[in-house]
């Protein structure tokens, strides 16, 4: 590990706790904790939901698989950025008129029972937990390769380095480490894209010419269907990923960081611009490393491509360049974490504790050591799984993840927000049913079971055939919110004129 | 002055059915529905007609401009439609707010 890697790589966690320091000091309230207050700009907020979600898979994953299989590669980047027309149309704006801190407690705007904020807090949970353990399995890797450290320290850094952000700091230094995490990374992908295309002169046509010959695909490189043959399956993840994102919790949450709806709208414009301007720069990264790193050489260095991004930004501006990339990819893995952890906290210390099992019975002081206590637990718990997952193929829970989150919690918000008849048992049906099926389905699926060893968790046969059982499990979870609702006897029209009502004009009745 | 608004908002109990029944709720709602309905449509069928074209025919395959073909220009095109969309939304958006705030002004107030 030379000097400027060290250097850069202190420099983050150094800039990151400072920042945390100030924040700690403005965090007084649940509110400021779970929130940030609600001060944040529409800007600002904007930046930190693309540091939020822009996580290593995104940076280094799409850039290697694009190296490595062309096309199909792309296919994320695309998803990923639709996504963000789904949030911007149906979700943003009614969520941020209903919810407080949490996504059950947008769904309680219109239901009372108890059990609906438990099973929004159990499929939040669920959530979190596949994409943290992916994130943090990933981050060891990554750092292990980057920086040289064993894979065990480089979980301990990460984790600690989170749960100080989350613990001392809450929301206002999450935000702030998403906040520095976009800039940075965002600064990352032009260099290094600049560089790739000034090496053809800005000609886009004469790179799509070259990287033709570049690898062992030759011209089928450029067309769809290296990796993806199976049309159901791609069909499947590409639901996934759209439908997704309007369901993730750490995504949801910093819709709260902002004071309304018109400032919840122009962070998601902010965002689409940064997060498509990003996308669209990992295909130069992409195709740039298949021509000038090479297939064999990302391959040697990690099977999945995750290397392709870093040896890129080597092979065409040396240790600096790569000293710089491998400290943005660093600092990625941190914002992306961190966002997690405080949705994780917010689902079990305001809604299972605070909710639940207090009745909302809780003053600020105990709801933030709730809070804290909960950041704390699901910190230890990630980082001790995330420990003993090493050598596990954990790569599948991210586009679990946004399956679970396709099939459990976005039939319940459209519910909620749209339909009249819907109700409470329609509500705990959509997401038991969403949960259950996704969760059932990947665990009989390749992703789980591979008759190759090493290829996935198990050896054997899969039962499912798809990777990912969007396909199935999205119409499931809305059809069982459809039946639970109509077999069941509960209608409260007069509660879904007011959750109407506030959710299409924001407005609010101040508390007493 | 704004302490008085206050008060007043708390002691009148809103009666939501009712703002939900009126014709100016209504008519906000419908001309928010003809706008997020037919986008939304629009935007899902736009994007999943890229991986059904990629997976069920080659037609995307063939050249567009040198060597890029027809798939690069369509997937191109998804995030321009992203960004129009976004802008087009945006400037609606902001008439459904001034609507939003007529209603809490002459019924919620």
């Amino acid at each position: 590990m030379d000097l400027i890697v060290i250097a850069l790589f202190l420099a983050i966690v150094i800039l990151t706790l400072f920042v945390t320091y100030i924040a700690a000091k403005q965090t007084k309230s649940t509110g400021d904790f779970y929130t940030a207050g609600g001060g944040l700009t529409g800007f600002q907020n904007g930046l930190a939901i693309a540091g939020d979600y822009l996580s290593a898979a995104s940076f280094l994953g799409i850039a290697g698989m694009i190296a490595l299989k062309g096309f199909d590669g792309f296919f994320y980047s695309i998803g990923f950025l639709i996504a963000y027309l789904v949030v911007l149309f149906l979700v943003a704006e009614p969520l941020r008129n209903l919810g407080k801190y949490t996504l059950a407690d947008m769904i309680n705007a219109r239901f009372d029972a108890r059990k609906v904020r438990g099973v929004a807090a159990l499929s939040t949970l669920t959530i979190v937990l596949f994409y943290m353990i992916a994130q943090l399995v990933g981050a060891g890797a990554l750092i292990q390769l980057l920086f040289d450290i064993p894979y065990t320290v480089a979980v301990l850094i990460v984790g600690c380095m989170m749960t100080i952000y989350v613990l001392f700091g809450g929301m206002i230094a999450t935000s702030w480490v998403q906040i520095i995490k976009a800039v940075l990374l965002m600064a990352g992908m032009v260099i290094v894209s600049f560089m790739v295309l000034l090496k053809f002169n800005f000609n886009i046509g004469a790179i799509f010419t070259e990287v033709k010959t570049a690898t062992s695909y030759g011209a089928d490189y450029l067309n769809p269907g290296i990796h993806y043959t199976e049309p159901l399956g791609t069909l499947s993840l590409m639901l996934a990923l759209v439908l997704g994102t309007s369901g993730l919790p750490h995504i949801l949450m910093r819709f709260f960081t902002v004071k309304d709806a018109r400032t919840a709208r122009s962070s998601v414009i902010t965002a689409t611009w940064t997060i498509g301007i990003f996308y669209i720069l990992t295909l130069f990264l992409g195709f740039g490393a298949a021509i000038f790193v090479g297939e064999a050489t990302i391959l040697e260095a990690n099977p999945g491509g995750n290397m392709a991004a870093p040896l890129l930004a080597e092979a065409i501006g040396g240790n600096i360049l790569f000293a710089f990339i491998s400290a943005v990819a660093f600092a990625t893995i941190l914002a992306v974490v961190a966002g997690l952890v405080l949705s994780g906290a917010s689902a079990l210390a305001h809604d299972l504790y605070g909710q639940i099992i207090k009745k909302g019975r809780i003053s600020d002081k105990q709801q933030m050591r709730a809070a804290r206590i909960a950041a704390l637990g699901v910190s230890v718990v990630s980082i001790l799984i995330s420990l003993y997952a090493q050598y596990l193929n954990v790569a599948f829970l991210v586009s679990l993840a946004f399956c679970v989150a396709a099939s459990a919690n976005l039939p319940v918000i459209l519910y909620t927000v749209y339909w009249k008849r819907f109700n409470t048992t329609g509500a705990v049906t959509a997401s038991l049913c969403g949960l259950i099926s996704a969760l059932v389905l990947v665990s009989i699926s390749p992703s789980v079971f591979s008759p190759v060893e090493g290829a996935a968790l198990f050896v054997g046969e899969p039962i499912f055939p798809l990777d990912n059982p969007a396909l199935v499990s999205v119409p499931l979870g809305f059809i069982g919110g459809y039946l639970g609702t109509i077999l069941s006897k509960e209608k409260d029209y007069a509660r879904f004129a007011e959750v109407s009502v506030r959710a299409h004009t924001g407005f609010k009745v101040h508390n007493k | 002055m704004v302490q008085k608004d206050i008060l007043q908002e708390e002691m009148k109990a809103v009666d939501y059915v009712q703002v939900y029944e009126s014709p100016q709720f209504k008519e906000f709602l419908k001309r928010k529905r003809k706008f997020i309905i037919p986008m939304t449509v629009f935007f899902l069928i736009f994007y999943f007609t890229l991986p059904i074209l990629t997976s069920y025919s080659t037609i995307l395959n063939t050249p567009a401009i040198g060597d890029i073909s027809w798939t690069w220009i369509f997937a191109i095109a998804q995030f321009v439609m992203v960004w129009t969309l976004s802008s087009i939304y945006v400037r609606k958006a902001n008439t459904f707010d001034d609507e939003a705030e007529q209603i809490i002004r002459d019924q919620l107030k």
